[in-house]
């Protein structure tokens, strides 16, 4: 059984790579929702292991909530996608700056 | 008493209201409004013999509470005096024969109910004013019927000419009110109540602030202060030097106006308001040696002009003035009985020739110019003698009601000069001379119009003739009492105790003891012998020279002294320096203020702030780029520079 | 945070000595006629709101009279003899705080209160056939602002007030950016800007003396000792706010920008019954307040005050645009009943008595609502010329009086009402104030009282150009006379300026004891006592 602070460091290396993801990623906003889903798991994965480690169930129960914000979240952003792919013919994020002040 | 006093004084304002509001026809406006003015003369009538015949005591009460402000309780009341009553007759009288005159006058006006309306109105606030007793009450009747001047002067308001005079006359009026405001103020601060009664008493026993502190350092007699600040009002109201600039412009209003208003009620306003302070004025001989002076260069400067004006209302016009100045001489003089009773006579004359120069202007088809007349003696044959009747009487002829009046101004001014009062050397020689200016003048304007070549063109001569009942009878009733109001009034006004009671006069100013008078004929004879007699004979005789004998002279006199005729036409310039620095400075500094104050500075300011926002928020905008992964790259900056913060800073 | 919010109540609850007697006001409760005032034309002004057009106009029609009706017992009902608040009505609203809903009205408050529900009966007449788009969004705003006006004269709580104070702006600048003319959201925007600059100045003024006091109640805020380096700043940011809204030289220029673009409702409301709020706001807060401040900065608003009265008369004299030139005149008008406000701490110093005072207050007051009158019958008589032409420039205009004599003849009554002719109730606030003002300084009085003239001249010049004259075009030619509905109006305005001037004591009487109180109140000293 690997120790608490190799799961945390996982965790850690995780949410770095998902967070490096989301600013040097200059190509597709596909990529974009796939570093935040990576993002929460690196979360979950940190949860499950404190909630193992300190014996306490309500780690592993919010796992399961966030794991289903995960779920909806993702299906909310794609059809979003979707919907903006429609509109802009584009989902390239250097494309989208509608909001340049 | 005061349900007597009431009616007197709403019946013209019932009379107006019905002619002006609601939609009468011609004859019920003249029928409401002149019986209204009717049932005003004839109930001061009672009134004046109630106290001046049946011997009743004064009247003064309040009729409501005005309003209660602090400890001062300002009322709406009537005072009844001696003094009031005669000035209620004379406006009442006056008002009527107006009222009738103006059945002829204005016949063909489409504004024939609103001059009903008006001139009602007029008598309502006129009697306001003379009945008033209190200072609020003055003003407001003072301030009204400046107002109804305002409205009947510029009656015909699509003439340009009548609508400048009128704003003029407002505006001019007003700077007379700028200090009568002020003067009311000082009253109130002095004696900490505005009714008459209490103030006279008070300024009797001396229980009031002495001196006010105007320009720090220096002490001025409060009572000076105060008499000074209300002659300003009567300055503008009576048109005295340098307020008098209105009164000229203001003959753009219908005839009888002038008459009414601008000659014999309105601008004696100003006389009668002195007079009846005179316990006020009396106690500062430093206001009235200013209120002589002023008199003084009214009385002679505004005579002098009427010697070049052609236009034949503009020469009773200046008349007037020069009359006004008469009477402020007589008040400067502590003569206040004189100068009603000078008012009083005025009236009657001035009001004569009025409307003897209306019905010249009926006969004429509306023409003012005396050049286009002359000879109009054999068509207008009663006009023609009430004319002569009222010039007579202005010249101040024995027998005639202004030679009573005017003979005593000149021997009250000589009394003050004698007494070596301020000024009074100046008042006493301006009044003497201006009689002979006044024998020209009103001679010159006899003759140019009635008498010599008639210069008038053929239409109208061959439409010339006498003008009908309702303009001739006001003449002749006006005419009847301008010969023989002086003569019965002489002793009881002037000598006798009439105005006991109402006018206080200092014993050391007083010109007139009973003791000294022996009759009429005696005063008579007294004039004939004296300068003021033979100077206006002069001053006929001069006048019947120039315009009757040698016509070509006067303009002789124009060529060769073209620069002080060129003053004279041009009014000493005081219309002009008016029209450049008040009118002109006050527009000017207007736009200065306007554009540089609050376009320029506090809206410059305004929008400047406003784009001091707008640029700065230019710059920041940059940092907003739209990028989603600039966002999030700041985010994780702000998070480890926060991190860092807590884990080596703290 | 709720540790200290508790904490906060404990201390509030320690130092209630300071804090009225809350039963006392509650059993002083007889009916909640205020209320009534208040949510009346609100609820009305929504359901305006939902009716189709043409039932909006008579809707509202009949609450503004409602109202109007209603406000009638204040006046009939009020005791003239007490300076204590009437009508009073206390109601929790967030007591964590200590705030509440509390209204309540006294000699000052009540008369603008019915100044209020009178005009606004006139105004939803006024914009009855001329506003073509959006009537019903139109009445409603007025209704609602109507509700919200009344909130802030009868507010008896800090909050509260300040709340009614900012909705306030809401509806006016909805009904200045909607119904405006062509430049309306530059004034819109510069009237919600300047006023909001203001009143967040009065926000925290409010909440300092809150957390001095631990109380929102004005009553509290007058009894509360102040240093007065306190005072000074609070009366600073109170004069701001109040400035803005009276308003005063220099902070008025969005007054005839506003003006100008507002529809003509907007214009007479605004006039009328805003500007009024500053002078109350003076009376209800900076004075008694801080009154200490307010005797040492008296000659900074006595100096405003006069520079108004005779910079905007000069600046008035100058302008084309009618309705910039009444605004112009409103702006010098108003510095009276500043004058007014503030000149009793001279007359007290040179005099020894309140009386003096009293009547520069009176006219004061005298002057705030006989100028919402006659500004607003002025501005009425612009919108009459502009539904007409639509041209608020002088020289449009000339010879109105040969196609309109009965719309002449309200114009010039109006205008001589506004250069204060006796007889008219503008006369009676200037008068009081001049006279009273000579007991201070000579100079004073003297700068005041060249509003007569002044007053005068650029009143009846714009009447001499837009009145009088031939008939200047054929626009002028073509003028139909005022209807039966603008008669009304006028006549009804009329009236009340004819009936203030010529009797103006009941209307002064209503006042006596609230101005005695506050004289008496602002003449002791709040700075507390060194230790």
């Amino acid at each position: 059984m690997p120790e608490l602070h190799e799961f945390l460091i996982l965790g850690a290396v995780l949410f770095t790579l998902s967070v490096t993801g989301i600013f040097l990623n200059r190509k597709n906003l596909l990529v974009l929702l796939m570093c935040v889903e990576l993002m929460l798991l690196s979360v979950n994965i940190n949860f499950i292991a404190f909630s193992h480690f300190n014996a306490d169930i309500a780690g592993q129960i919010f796992v399961f909530f966030i794991l289903t914000v995960a779920a909806a979240e993702s299906a909310i952003g794609l059809a979003i996608l979707v919907v903006l792919f429609r509109n802009k013919n584009t989902i390239n994020v250097g494309d989208i700056d509608s909001m340049k002040g | 008493m005061q349900n007597v006093a009431l009616v007197i004084v709403l019946a013209p304002l019932i009379g107006a209201i019905i002619a002006g509001l609601f939609k009468v026809n011609r004859t019920v406006a003249h029928s409401v409004t002149i019986g209204a003015v009717g049932i005003s003369f004839f109930l001061s009538l009672y009134l004046f013999y109630q106290i001046i015949i049946a011997g009743h005591a004064s009247f003064n009460e309040t009729v409501y509470t005005w309003l209660v402000a602090g400890n001062v309780r300002l009322e709406i009341g009537f005072m009844i005096d001696s003094l009031t009553v005669l000035m209620m007759l004379v406006v009442t009288f006056v008002s009527w024969m107006v009222h009738f005159y103006t059945i002829g006058y204005m016949q063909d006006d489409p504004g024939y109910q609103r001059f009903f309306s008006y001139i009602s109105l007029f008598t309502f606030s006129m009697l306001m004013l003379v009945m008033s007793n209190n200072f609020v009450q003055l003003f407001f009747g003072w301030e009204a019927v400046g107002l109804v001047s305002y409205l009947l002067i510029g009656f015909w308001f699509t003439r340009e000419s009548a609508i400048y005079a009128n704003l003029k006359a407002f505006l001019v009026n007003r700077v007379g009110d700028f200090g009568f405001v002020l003067g009311i103020a000082a009253v109130l601060m002095a004696f900490n109540t505005l009714s008459y009664t209490e103030v006279f008493e008070l300024a009797k026993t001396g229980q009031y602030q002495q001196t006010i502190s105007i320009v720090s350092g220096s002490e001025w007699s409060f009572i000076t202060v105060i008499c000074i600040l209300l002659f300003i009002g009567a300055m503008g109201k009576s048109a005295q030097f340098p307020l008098h600039v209105w009164l000229p412009d203001s003959m753009e209003g219908p005839t009888p106006i002038s008459a009414l208003i601008h000659a014999a009620t309105m601008v004696t306003a100003g006389i009668f308001m002195v007079a009846r302070m005179s316990p006020l004025f009396e106690l500062s001989t430093t206001a009235l040696s200013f209120v002589m002076v002023i008199g003084g260069i009214t009385a002679l400067f505004m005579g002098i002009l009427g010697l070049v004006q052609n236009d034949i209302k503009r020469v009773i016009a200046y008349s007037t003035l020069s009359q006004l100045g008469y009477m402020t001489v007589a008040l400067g003089v502590s003569a206040y009985s004189v100068g009603i009773f000078h008012l009083m006579t005025h009236a009657f004359f001035k009001a004569l020739l009025f409307l003897g120069a209306g019905s010249v202007i009926i006969a004429m088809h509306h023409e003012q110019d005396m050049r286009k007349m002359g000879g109009l003696k054999k068509y207008l044959p009663i006009t023609y003698w009430t004319a002569v009747i009222g010039s007579i009487a202005l010249c101040g002829f024995p027998f005639f009601s202004g030679f009573f009046s005017k003979d005593a101004i000149i021997e009250a001014a000589h009394h003050a000069y004698e007494a070596e009062r301020a000024g009074a050397w100046f008042a006493y020689y301006a009044v003497l001379l201006g009689v002979f200016i006044t024998a020209l003048y009103t001679f010159r304007m006899l003759f140019l119009t009635f008498h010599g070549k008639e210069r008038m063109d053929e239409h109208t001569r061959e439409h010339l003739h006498e003008s009908p009942w309702v303009v001739t009878g006001p003449l002749i009733a006006l005419a009847i009492p301008s010969i023989f109001i002086g003569m019965f009034t002489l002793e009881p006004l002037v000598f006798g105790h009439y105005f006991e009671g109402a006018i206080f006069v200092d014993e050391a100013h007083q010109a007139f003891h009973p003791e000294h008078y022996h009759g009429v004929l005696n005063f008579i004879g007294h004039g004939l012998m004296q300068l003021p007699f033979w100077l206006a004979l002069a001053g006929v005789g001069t006048a019947w020279f120039l315009y009757i004998k040698r016509p070509d002279i006067p303009g002789m006199i124009a060529t060769r002294f073209a620069l002080i005729h060129k003053i004279l036409l041009d009014k000493y310039g005081f219309d002009r320096f008016n029209d450049w620095f008040f009118a002109g400075g006050a527009r000017r500094i207007g736009s200065g203020l306007w554009q540089a104050g609050d376009v320029t500075l506090i809206d410059g300011l305004v929008n400047g702030s406003a784009k001091i926002v707008d640029w700065f928020s230019s710059v920041i905008r940059n940092v907003q780029t739209g990028f989603l992964y600039h966002y999030a790259f700041s985010m994780i900056i702000g998070l480890v520079v926060l991190l860092g913060w807590f884990v080596y800073i703290r | 945070m709720a540790v200290t919010l508790q904490r906060g109540n404990e201390k509030m609850l320690q130092r209630r000595v300071l804090t009225h007697n809350k039963e006392q006001i509650t059993n002083m409760t007889d009916i909640s006629l205020l209320s009534v005032l208040i949510w009346l034309p609100i609820l009305g002004g929504i359901w305006v709101l939902f009716v189709e057009s043409s039932a909006a106009r008579p809707i509202a029609l009949a609450v503004s009279l409602i109202t109007f009706l209603f406000s009638l017992p204040l006046f009939f009902n009020f005791n003239v003899n007490t300076y204590e608040m009437q009508f009073t009505e206390t109601l929790a609203w967030i007591p964590s705080l200590g705030i509440n809903y509390q209204l309540g009205i006294d000699g000052f408050s009540m008369p603008l209160i019915i100044l209020t529900t009178f005009t606004m009966v006139l105004v939803i007449l006024a914009g009855w056939e001329v506003i073509k788009s959006k009537p019903a969004q139109y009445m409603a705003a007025f209704l609602i602002m109507e509700g919200l006006m009344i909130g802030v004269f009868s507010a008896l709580d800090a909050i509260l007030f300040y709340v009614f104070w900012e909705a306030m702006l809401i509806p006016m600048f909805i009904i200045i950016g909607v119904w405006g003319g062509p430049r309306r959201i530059y004034a819109s925007i510069k009237f919600f800007l300047y006023t909001f600059l203001g009143s967040v100045l009065m926000l925290i003024s409010l909440l300092y003396l809150y957390s001095q006091a631990h109380s929102f109640a004005i009553l509290d805020f007058h009894q509360l000792p102040l240093t007065l380096e306190a005072q000074k700043w609070i009366f600073i940011a109170f004069l701001i706010a109040f400035a803005v809204k009276v308003p005063m030289w220099p902070v008025h220029t969005w007054l005839p920008d506003a003006h100008v673009e507002a529809p003509t409702g907007g214009s007479v409301i605004l006039a009328a019954i805003m500007l009024k709020m500053g002078g109350y706001g003076f009376l209800r807060f900076s004075l008694p307040i801080t009154p200490d401040a307010s005797a040492a900065f008296d000659w900074l608003v006595i100096g405003l005050s006069l520079i108004a009265i005779v910079y905007i008369s000069f600046v008035a004299l100058v302008q084309q645009d009618m309705k910039k030139l009444i605004a112009y005149s409103s702006i010098s008008h108003m510095g009276f009943a500043t004058l007014g406000f503030f000149i009793g701490f001279i007359i007290y110093k040179n005099t020894n008595s309140l009386d003096g005072a009293a009547m520069a207050m009176e006219g004061g007051m005298m002057q705030m609502i006989s100028h919402g009158f006659i500004s607003g019958a002025l501005f009425l008589c612009v919108g009459v010329l502009y539904d007409r032409l639509h041209s608020r420039e002088i020289a449009t205009y000339g010879g109105v009086a040969n196609t309109m004599p009965l719309f002449a003849m309200f114009a010039v009554f109006f205008a001589m009402a506004n250069s204060g002719l006796p007889g008219t109730s503008g006369f009676v606030g200037e008068f009081l104030v001049i006279i009273s003002s000579f007991k201070a300084n000579f100079w004073i009085a003297f700068t005041a009282a060249t509003i007569l003239i002044l007053g005068a001249a650029y009143t009846l010049w714009m009447i001499k150009r837009v009145i009088y004259g031939a008939v200047a075009n054929d626009g002028v030619a073509s003028l139909k006379d005022i209807n039966g509905r603008e008669t009304f109006i006028l006549v009804a305005l009329a009236i009340a300026v004819l009936l203030f001037g010529i009797w103006p004591a009941p209307l002064l009487d209503v006042m006596h004891s609230s101005v005695q109180h506050l004289l008496e109140h602002i003449l002791v000293s709040k700075i507390p006592p060194v230790m």
